[in-house]
């Protein structure tokens, strides 16, 4: 695919150890390869957007225990019902239309971007959106689960992920990692289904509302005391095991979904009614990628 | 098909085989076979980046300065890698997840560097592309045979579909958990190697000592056959 450039006479009659040779040589080869590949990148970014979209919204699914095979995952994720969240204040918002928010871009755009001080962060994720996407399983009229976005930093990378509560806002009902680049095997053990039914039932919060939930070491059974605050740390991660720890108790904690949780907790039959209140302006929202694939050209 | 193209083709199947003779990446080998279907797909990019870049690099071969030819070699080795990421994560994307960075890696995977620099630095594209894909699938082939033992015996299917069906699910096999660890795959590799070589004996290397008998050694050793 480099033939092209050999001519007959001048640069490419060049002796090899040419220093002009040389540096040509390299400079064309980068040029070439870095078309090749920022060209590939490009193309096939929607459909690989539209991937990761399918993939998340799948997620929701298997952390909120639905499952049936027969029918779509755009079919099925209309159960959902996506609502945003003041993280401040711990109430619906509409400030934002809640089609097109994109929470991991708000995270990083300066109209929407909370900074966190050292203190507060110990997530390690620098800063969260002030409004936050909250994915609710209603049964009738009263809402089953609620699910929320989790992010922080693991050994290496980001771990992105969604837990499913109860309908007491405390119990976990679920949790699932979706996106990391940790070491396969050991902190990559995240994705382990039996590690992650392993948070079945255990609380999040005590009976205060403070974070309590920690991955420890050692194993944990029934006779262990406060058991259920306590998940089992993944084997040979200590670093992961740490990172899923610090994401629990920031967005546990107040500075993210605490005020909401606490509002939920404090009046769960307030927030039903409030909820209730919503159901006329309630739409059923879709995923919609803002981008459309581009295959043809490809 | 001419002699020449004929050995670059076939010749690292059996005779020359990357992982089983020259003992070349093994890493990605022990890594991404215990499940088949991932292990095909590690093979289908292993190949086509090695076919690729013997090729690509053997169209340039004369005009490679011979001082900057392994930072050549590896630009366009790490460019077709991203390439093939790119479309695995576009149309095959439970599996990229699966193989995660493991296909990054096949930037690292000696036998593509080893093949460039052995090969298509000397031959011309055709011969340098039939090489690629005879390294290739002598690399797949121990794969699959790896992935293969690894799958049925450690989960007990092949490509998914319960053969055995596992005393969990109702059945009478009782999956052997050491097949789904790392360590399994050098075990059968080498078991692999044995049988190879069990019916190609001269691929067996001369030992790089012999051991002296004990009555004929110094009485205390001071040279041996060091």
């Amino acid at each position: 695919m480099k033939t092209k450039y050999v001519k007959q006479g001048g640069f490419f009659h060049l002796p090899n150890d040419n220093i002009v040779k040389t540096i040509g040589v390299a400079t064309l080869l980068c040029l070439v390869c870095s078309v090749i590949v920022s060209g590939t990148a490009t193309l096939l970014k929607p459909t690989q957007i539209e991937n990761k979209l399918l993939d998340k919204k799948s997620n929701i699914l298997v952390v909120a225990g639905i499952d049936d095979a027969s029918k779509s995952i755009d079919e099925l994720f209309k159960q959902i019902e996506t609502r945003l969240v003041d993280i401040r204040t711990g109430e619906y918002t509409d400030e934002v239309d809640v089609n097109t928010f994109d929470q991991r871009k708000a995270s990083k755009d300066k109209e929407f971007r909370i900074d966190l001080s050292k203190q507060e962060d110990i997530a390690s994720i620098g800063g969260i959106s002030k409004y936050a996407n909250v994915y609710l399983l209603r049964e009738g009229d009263k809402v089953s689960k609620i699910i929320l976005p989790i992010k922080g930093y693991g050994l290496w990378s980001t771990l992105y992920g969604f837990i499913a509560l109860e309908s007491d806002a405390r119990t976990v009902s679920s949790i699932t990692f979706y996106e990391h680049l940790e070491t396969p095997g050991l902190g990559g053990e995240i994705d382990n289904k039996r590690w992650q039914a392993s948070w079945d039932g255990k609380k999040i919060t005590d009976d205060e509302g403070r974070p309590t939930l920690r991955l420890i070491k050692g194993g944990v059974s029934d006779s262990t005391p406060d058991a259920e605050y306590k998940v089992d740390g993944l084997a040979g991660a200590t670093l992961t095991s740490n990172g899923v720890t610090n994401l629990i108790q920031f967005w546990m904690g107040e500075k993210a979904f605490g005020p909401y949780l606490e509002r939920l907790r404090n009046g769960a039959s307030q927030a039903a009614i409030e909820l209730d209140s919503i159901d006329d302006k309630k739409t059923h929202v879709e995923f919609k990628s803002v981008v459309t694939p581009v295959m043809e050209q490809g | 098909m001419a002699t020449e193209a004929k050995k670059a083709l076939f010749e690292p199947l059996v005779s020359n085989n990357p992982i089983a003779l020259q003992i070349l990446g093994i890493c990605s080998a022990l890594a991404v076979t215990s499940q088949l279907s991932v292990a095909l797909i590690m093979c289908l990019a292993l190949t086509s980046v090695t076919a690729l870049s013997n090729l690509s690099i053997s169209l340039i071969r004369n005009h490679v300065p011979s001082s900057i030819r392994i930072i050549v070699q590896m630009t366009i080795i790490a460019s077709l890698v991203i390439v093939v990421d790119q479309i695995l994560k576009a149309y095959a994307f439970e599996v990229s997840k699966k193989l995660a960075v493991f296909v990054g890696l096949i930037i690292t995977n000696c036998i593509v560097m080893g093949r460039a620099e052995a090969y298509a630095m000397k031959n011309g594209p055709w011969n340098s592309f039939l090489d690629g894909i005879g390294n290739g699938l002598g690399y797949s082939l121990i794969l699959i045979i790896v992935a293969v033992v690894r799958e049925l015996f450690g989960s007990g299917s092949l490509l998914g579909y319960q053969i055995l069906t596992p005393v969990s699910e109702g059945g009478w096999y009782t999956p052997n958990g050491l097949m789904l660890l790392a360590p399994s795959a050098f075990i059968i590799i080498g078991l692999t190697i044995w049988a190879i070589r069990a019916f190609n004996p001269e691929q067996v290397e001369k030992p790089d000592f012999e051991m002296q008998n004990a009555h004929n050694a110094p009485a205390h050793g001071t040279g041996g056959s060091h």
